[in-house]
């Protein structure tokens, strides 16, 4: 196990060696240039050749890669260019507004689709299945900038209330910190359900086919037991496996929705990096997510083995 | 009531929406299983015998019903006498693997794979008795004694994967058996393991049967299983019991020409080499079996009247039925 997990973490480093350079030939090659964000496109060449030497973007990309990377490996992801704030603290304190964005997301996605979806696939059928399969499809299909939009709309509209603005840290005030997080979490967990619903009664429905489902039962089951202890649990492995990569993609910023509620996320950093071509802000945070998401499917694949012990890592 | 199991007019229904009838795919079944009997349930696949057993437990599984007018009574060892299509399924559930108990076809499916042998075997103790656990472990750890399961305290501790079907099996009818249960029903048994194995399991079988007062279902295709094991069997064809008598009687007087070609299909060593007999045609699929005798089509004997009109099950000698006009009561006479 121990091995097995060193090696996956090793794994990790020709990953985001490919990411690192495919990113940072990706911001030299889109049009646009962050001299030109910063003088305009009027300026004079001497001008721009005069910031240029100061970013260090006059020398040749190899040698531009080379110092951008190496001062990654010293923990060192530079500094913005339009700012000049360091942008490893920025990265990390942006990262816990995504990260708490993500956890509540998750767990409302989880508590509306895994108990939805078994009920879905026990009452095969039924109205209650078409209802869930219906909010299923909703939920995959329905953009969640639409639902966002739809839900501001309707909580104004109908009740009055509007969402907080100014985002504050869970430790400073956890329950303004709540009322903040609450509807664009909501929003997220409501479009991540579907398609974990969905996930979940087909996968529950093909193992309650099974054998040993009516083994469970000769032996004087409970609906509760058969279904819970041995139908979920046999189902969980695709289940997990989508909700590791649904939580790596959140975990990368949930762009469009904190831009919506203006919560100063990851997705939103490295948007407007992208919109100034802040070179190494865009570098740093594309080189982040990657990292993460890696991390989160490396977890993913330990809790496969903990759940299942058909699988194993030794 | 003098008998363990009592299945009268038992029908099982597949529905087919709301406008039309339902297909019954086993039609008027009367079985009567005495206590300690080993009976035999023998037939091709797809004639209802598997399903008639999965009723019995009440496990019928989606959209299957049984039929208006089915009637399946148990007696328990307390002399109450219980109506299985009529009890409610918190009932049902004490009745499953406690008095009546399964075990399946496929060794390799029918646990679970996510759970040890223990946590498997103690379940079963868990729904029905109240044993600490260290009287659970004791328990199981005997119990694979008993199926002659070598190393039990390395099994216990053992997932499904690491063992072979045959041992698989082993558990299975340890699980089955744990609740000294009152009525067995094997649903072919030995048909997924290999010949050497399915020896082994049936000596298994017919051993713990002496020490356990258990009846036994055995549900096979295989009449050289019934042979070995069963004292009384009942030959399905298409949904119905089409002959009925001791095992010595069948293989002495089969009456039913099905039952007959059956026998006469049996390879056997030894002998001249001759073709292999082979039933003609094939079966009727359920919903149509018209009005006549539902074998007459692949039948040597058949005449105008068995197109005309079903025989019914009648005793041809002192506890021998068959359904066939060829030994149809005032026959005889007639000739």
């Amino acid at each position: 196990m121990k091995n097995y997990i060193l090696r996956r973490i090793l794994q990790v480093v020709p990953v985001l060696i490919g990411i690192s350079i495919l990113i940072f030939a990706v911001m030299k090659m889109i049009p646009g240039d962050v001299i030109s964000g910063i003088l305009g496109v009027e300026a004079t060449p001497e001008l721009r050749a005069q910031l240029a030497a100061k970013y260090g973007l006059d020398r040749p990309y190899l040698v531009q890669y080379l110092d951008w990377i190496g001062g990654v490996l010293h923990g060192d992801f530079g500094e913005s260019i339009r700012t000049s704030a360091p942008i490893l603290p920025e990265i990390l304190s942006r990262f816990k507004v995504t990260a708490e964005l993500t956890i509540l997301a998750a767990f409302i996605s989880w508590i509306i689709a895994i108990p939805l979806g078994v009920l879905a696939a026990v009452k095969r059928n039924t109205l209650a299945d078409r209802f869930v399969r219906v909010f299923a499809l909703l939920g995959v299909s329905v953009p969640n900038f639409a639902l966002s939009i739809l839900l501001i709309l309707v909580l104004s509209l109908a009740f009055s209330y509007f969402p907080p603005l100014g985002y504050v840290g869970f430790l400073e005030d956890p329950l303004r910190n709540l009322q903040i997080m609450i509807l664009p979490a909501a929003i997220l967990g409501v479009t991540i359900s579907g398609s974990v619903m969905r996930m979940t009664r087909s996968s529950v429905l093909e193992v309650l086919r099974q054998d040993f489902i009516k083994t469970v039962r000769a032996k004087g089951a409970s609906e509760r037991v058969a279904i819970f202890r041995h139908a979920l649990r046999n189902a969980l492995i695709p289940i997990i496996t989508l909700i590791g990569m649904q939580i790596g993609s959140l975990l990368g910023g949930a762009v469009i929705v904190e831009q919506i509620f203006s919560l100063p996320g990851l997705g939103q950093m490295t948007l407007t990096g992208i919109n100034q071509r802040d070179y190494p802000v865009v570098q740093g945070c594309v080189l982040f997510i990657a990292f993460i998401y890696v991390l989160v499917n490396l977890l993913t694949d330990l809790l496969y083995a903990y759940i299942d012990p058909r699988i194993s890592y030794d | 009531m003098e008998h363990l199991l009592e299945l009268r007019n038992l029908s099982i229904d597949l529905p087919r929406g709301k406008r039309q009838s339902p297909v019954k795919l086993v039609e008027g079944v009367d079985l009567t299983v005495r206590k300690k009997q080993n009976f035999g349930v023998v037939g091709e696949s797809g004639c209802g015998k598997s399903i008639t057993c999965s009723a019995i437990m009440g496990l019928l599984s989606y959209p299957l019903t049984v039929g208006a007018g089915s009637s399946i009574r148990f007696l328990k060892e307390n002399g109450e006498e219980l109506e299985i299509t009529s009890l409610s399924p918190a009932e049902l559930r004490k009745l499953r693997g406690k008095d009546i108990s399964m075990i399946f076809q496929e060794p390799m499916t029918a646990l679970d794979p996510m759970y040890t042998i223990e946590e498997q075997i103690n379940e079963t103790l868990r729904f029905h008795t109240s044993l600490s656990k260290p009287e659970m472990h004791e328990a199981a750890l005997a119990m694979l004694k008993k199926v002659k399961i070598p190393r039990p305290e390395q099994i216990l501790k053992d997932y499904p994967h690491h063992l072979s079907g045959g041992m698989l099996q082993r558990v299975m009818i340890a699980i089955a058996l744990i609740n000294n249960p009152r009525l067995l029903i094997a649903d072919e048994p030995t048909t997924a393991l290999d010949v050497t194995i399915q020896a082994q399991i049936l000596d298994l079988m017919n051993e713990l049967r002496e020490s356990y007062d258990t009846s036994v279902i055995m549900i096979t295709h295989d009449l050289g299983v019934i042979a070995e094991t069963c004292e009384e069997v009942a030959v399905f064809y298409a949904g119905q019991v089409v002959e009925q008598a001791s095992v010595e009687e069948i293989f002495r007087a089969a009456a039913h020409p099905y039952t007959a070609g059956l026998l006469k299909s049996v390879t056997s060593l030894g002998g001249e080499e001759k073709m292999l007999y082979t039933i003609q045609g094939a079966v009727p699929t359920a919903g149509n079996f018209g009005q006549g005798c539902r074998f007459a089509d692949r039948c040597e004997y058949c005449e105008s009247r068995c197109r005309e009109s079903a025989p019914a099950l009648t005793e041809i000698s002192p506890g021998h039925l068959c359904r066939c006009w060829l030994h149809a009561p005032g026959k005889e006479a007639a000739q």
